[in-house]
């Protein structure tokens, strides 16, 4: 299903810019800046964590603390200095949890109002169960109820620590171990919030489930870490939406998600990535280096990444599937735009373990102004994955004479049987479009806009409704001023 | 309606139209004949704005207004539609939404309501059937994979749907079979009115047969050399070109022969 906008609804958007880059004052409780086994301990025991966890925070710390930030991403970016970042900020209010939306600070609510996430709205209208995370913490949960029930978990991570402390050890770090890379390493030392999902045996998780990520506080960085399992039979569709306050300074967003599904499972994981990309000049934004991976334990389990990249001033990120069951699918669906100083480097990694193992991998890279946007992408089948199908369509649109597309398509094949298939094309939005749009009275920036949409279709469709029109208008809003 | 006065355009420095003019009551259909290289798709697209070409002197009103000012989008949507030559493809944009789009925008540009989806549906249907486009064409990405004659068809759909003041042929009719050729025609003659212009760009006589012309006039080296009426058409294809020029292309014109 596709959706679009009409012409008036972009024309009102383009003509915005960064519409998410307000900061809200609500009273912060922040860690000292810096990074130390101290401020490891101190945020551990603000979430009131086991000792196993904090020991897993400590190794994977002093693990850290042996590694090089990797320099092989086609991005370049100044220094990170880790001394100069709060790893902990919470909205203060938030000390306890809310049991109900009534109790939410009413601060915390107006911004999330501002951002078009009505809370309450959310629970009362949408069918949406939405996890919203300022900072550091979660705020609050909606119909966190209704989805006990079915048995479905759905709550803050800090919350999974406490109540469900058995699942989290049992999968924490099983898909993503915390001397997997660089940034999931710190991850895994300074982690804070993110969300935490457990859908039981046999259980179709009745609606879309949602994490809002925000960040406000200055200075700070962001380190959540999310979860979801879905058991034997089960599925679930999740949904992840984020935004940050414009600022001069680059803010780091490292996070780290883990899905894990079991035997004739599926998880479909859909991103509507918005971070700050900095301003026109490039100065400012987000530095969005992530780490999602997949597992799929089970046979015949699915699982699906959607990706609309659309924010931050350097990204950096590669959502994988790890194909264990016998013909288990993974899927990568993606949509990265770089406009005016953005860069990106972003796809996927399929690794084919299991039998009759299948992955499909969709990219549409969009580069538009001075913005720099590389698919870089693995498949690799292994001796035991016999009959392993892999199909991979890769295309780059080039919006100006002035920005790149780049591919790194690594592929390594070591079962006969396997069939690897890999597709690729650049373009151009061309003047002849243009002007052929432009003759039948579409003006250029909505010719262009249209175009773009036009270029993402097979990704769009993907989405799910309401993100599929979420993304429609960020591509075209993010436009802006990088045309021409 | 459109009145084109000694108008000059080039591109790159190259003069190609040198002094052109004519003039376009409302109401009528005038065709455009000459032969290869004589600036026929110059002015097709000068007319609509296009770039690089560069408009080096002379004036172009279109009801009253100064068209040469107006941007592609504005001629648009005062009412000034050019069927391309070589319909453009546009990949992953549904037909159907490009169309409706078009008239929105040009809707909107009049200060007239947008059409909503279930309400353009019925009329994209009705003018489909008319111009014998298989509707399974509505929904796929404009004009990409379409054979010839389809972009051709779909071409004046657009024009059947967006009803505009001025039309602009540029060459409809090349390629086309002999049945495309008639649904063309029979497209132009179904919007023929009192208050609706055409200007047919063609290089052969046969899209005339079907769509009797008022007026026709020979564009030779980027100039009107010879205007007259429906009868000058079957002249030029009996005698060629050079037949009416002499000896020297452009150059002074031999009389007809009658």
């Amino acid at each position: 299903m596709t959706t679009t906008l009409d012409g008036a609804q972009v024309a009102e958007l383009a003509s915005r810019e960064y519409q998410y880059g307000f900061v809200s004052d609500i009273d912060t409780d922040l860690a000292p800046k810096g990074l130390s086994e101290d401020v490891i301990r101190l945020i551990s025991e603000k979430k009131e964590e086991p000792g196993w966890l904090l020991q897993w925070r400590l190794n994977a710390y002093r693990h850290w603390l042996t590694m090089a930030e990797p320099t092989w991403q086609n991005v370049t970016y100044g220094p990170v200095d880790y001394n100069d970042i709060i790893y902990y900020a919470a909205p203060k209010a938030s000390k306890k949890k809310p049991s109900s939306l009534d109790e939410v600070d009413p601060e915390l609510r107006a911004m999330f109002d501002k951002l078009g996430i009505s809370l309450a709205e959310q629970e009362r209208l949408t069918g949406v169960a939405v996890d919203a995370v300022v900072d550091s913490v979660s705020v609050a949960t909606t119909f966190q109820r209704e989805l006990a029930k079915v048995g479905v978990i759905f709550c803050s991570m800090s919350e999974a620590v406490r109540r469900y402390p058995d699942l989290v050890r049992a999968y924490l770090g099983s898909v993503v171990p915390y001397r997997d890379n660089f940034f999931a390493t710190l991850n895994s030392a300074v982690f804070t919030d993110g969300s935490f999902c457990y859908v039981p045996k046999g259980v179709r998780c009745p609606m879309e489930l949602s994490t809002y990520f925000r960040i406000n506080a200055a200075g700070t960085g962001q380190f959540e870490r999310t979860l979801i399992v879905a058991e034997d039979g089960a599925s679930v569709s999740y949904l992840e939406g984020c935004t940050a306050p414009m600022r001069d300074d680059n803010q780091l967003h490292a996070a780290v998600v883990e899905l894990v599904a079991m035997e004739g499972a599926s998880i479909k994981y859909s991103t509507v990535q918005n971070w700050y990309p900095g301003d026109a000049d490039g100065k400012g934004g987000i530095y969005n280096f992530v780490t999602k991976r997949g597992r799929c334990a089970g046979a015949g389990s699915k699982i699906s990444w959607t990706q609309v990249e659309t924010g931050s001033a350097v990204t950096w990120k590669y959502p994988g599937v790890v194909l264990q069951g016998e013909g288990s699918v993974g899927e990568f669906y993606s949509v990265a735009l770089s406009a005016h100083h953005q860069q990106a480097d972003t796809g996927t990694k399929m690794v084919h373990i299991g039998k009759g193992t299948r992955s499909t991998i969709v990219s549409k890279a969009i580069s538009a102004g001075q913005g720099q946007n590389t698919y870089r992408g693995l498949v690799k089948v292994l001796r035991s994955a016999e009959g392993a199908r892999n199909h991979t369509r890769c295309d780059s649109l080039l919006i100006g004479p002035r920005c790149g597309a780049h591919t790194f398509p690594y592929i390594e094949v070591k079962h006969p049987s396997a069939q690897v298939e890999h597709e690729a094309t650049t373009s151009k939005v061309s003047e002849d479009q243009l002007f052929y749009c432009r003759q039948r009275g579409i003006s250029e920036e909505e010719a262009t806009s249209m175009i773009v949409n036009g270029f993402c279709r097979e990704v769009f469709r993907e989405l799910p409704m309401e993100f599929a029109v979420e993304a429609q208008r960020l591509l075209s809003v993010s436009l802006e001023g990088a045309v021409g | 309606m459109l009145r084109v006065d000694s108008l000059h355009a080039g591109v790159g420095g190259k003069e190609i139209l040198s002094g052109l003019s004519f003039e376009l009551p409302a109401g009528q259909v005038h065709a455009v004949m000459g032969p290869n290289g004589s600036g026929k798709s110059t002015l097709a697209h000068v007319l609509a704005g296009r770039g690089p070409y560069e408009v080096t002197g002379g004036q172009v009103s279109f009801e009253g207004a100064d068209l040469l000012a107006l941007s592609p989008e504005e001629r648009a949507a005062a009412g000034l539609f050019l069927a391309f030559q070589h319909p453009v493809e546009i990949p992953g944009v549904a037909n159907m939404y490009f169309l409706r789009t078009a008239l929105n925008a040009v809707r909107r540009a009049r200060g007239e309501d947008e059409v909503g989806p279930g309400e353009f549906l019925g009329l994209v249907e009705q003018k489909a059937a008319q111009v014998g486009l298989d509707r399974a064409l509505l929904q796929r990405s404009v004009n990409e994979g379409f054979s010839g004659g389809e972009k051709k068809r779909n071409e004046v759909l657009q024009m059947a749907v967006l009803a505009p003041r001025l039309a602009i042929l540029d060459e409809t009719d090349s390629g086309l079979d002999i049945d495309a050729l008639r649904v063309v025609a029979e497209g132009v003659n179904a919007l023929r009115g009192p208050q609706r212009g055409f200007l047919v760009i063609t290089h052969h006589q046969r899209l005339l047969d079907y769509v009797a012309p008022d007026a026709v006039h020979v564009l030779v080296g980027g100039r009107i050399v010879r205007s007259g009426g429906a009868e000058l058409a079957p002249q030029l294809e009996a005698n060629g070109y050079a037949g009416l020029l002499g000896p020297q292309a452009g150059g002074a014109l031999a009389p007809l022969a009658s």
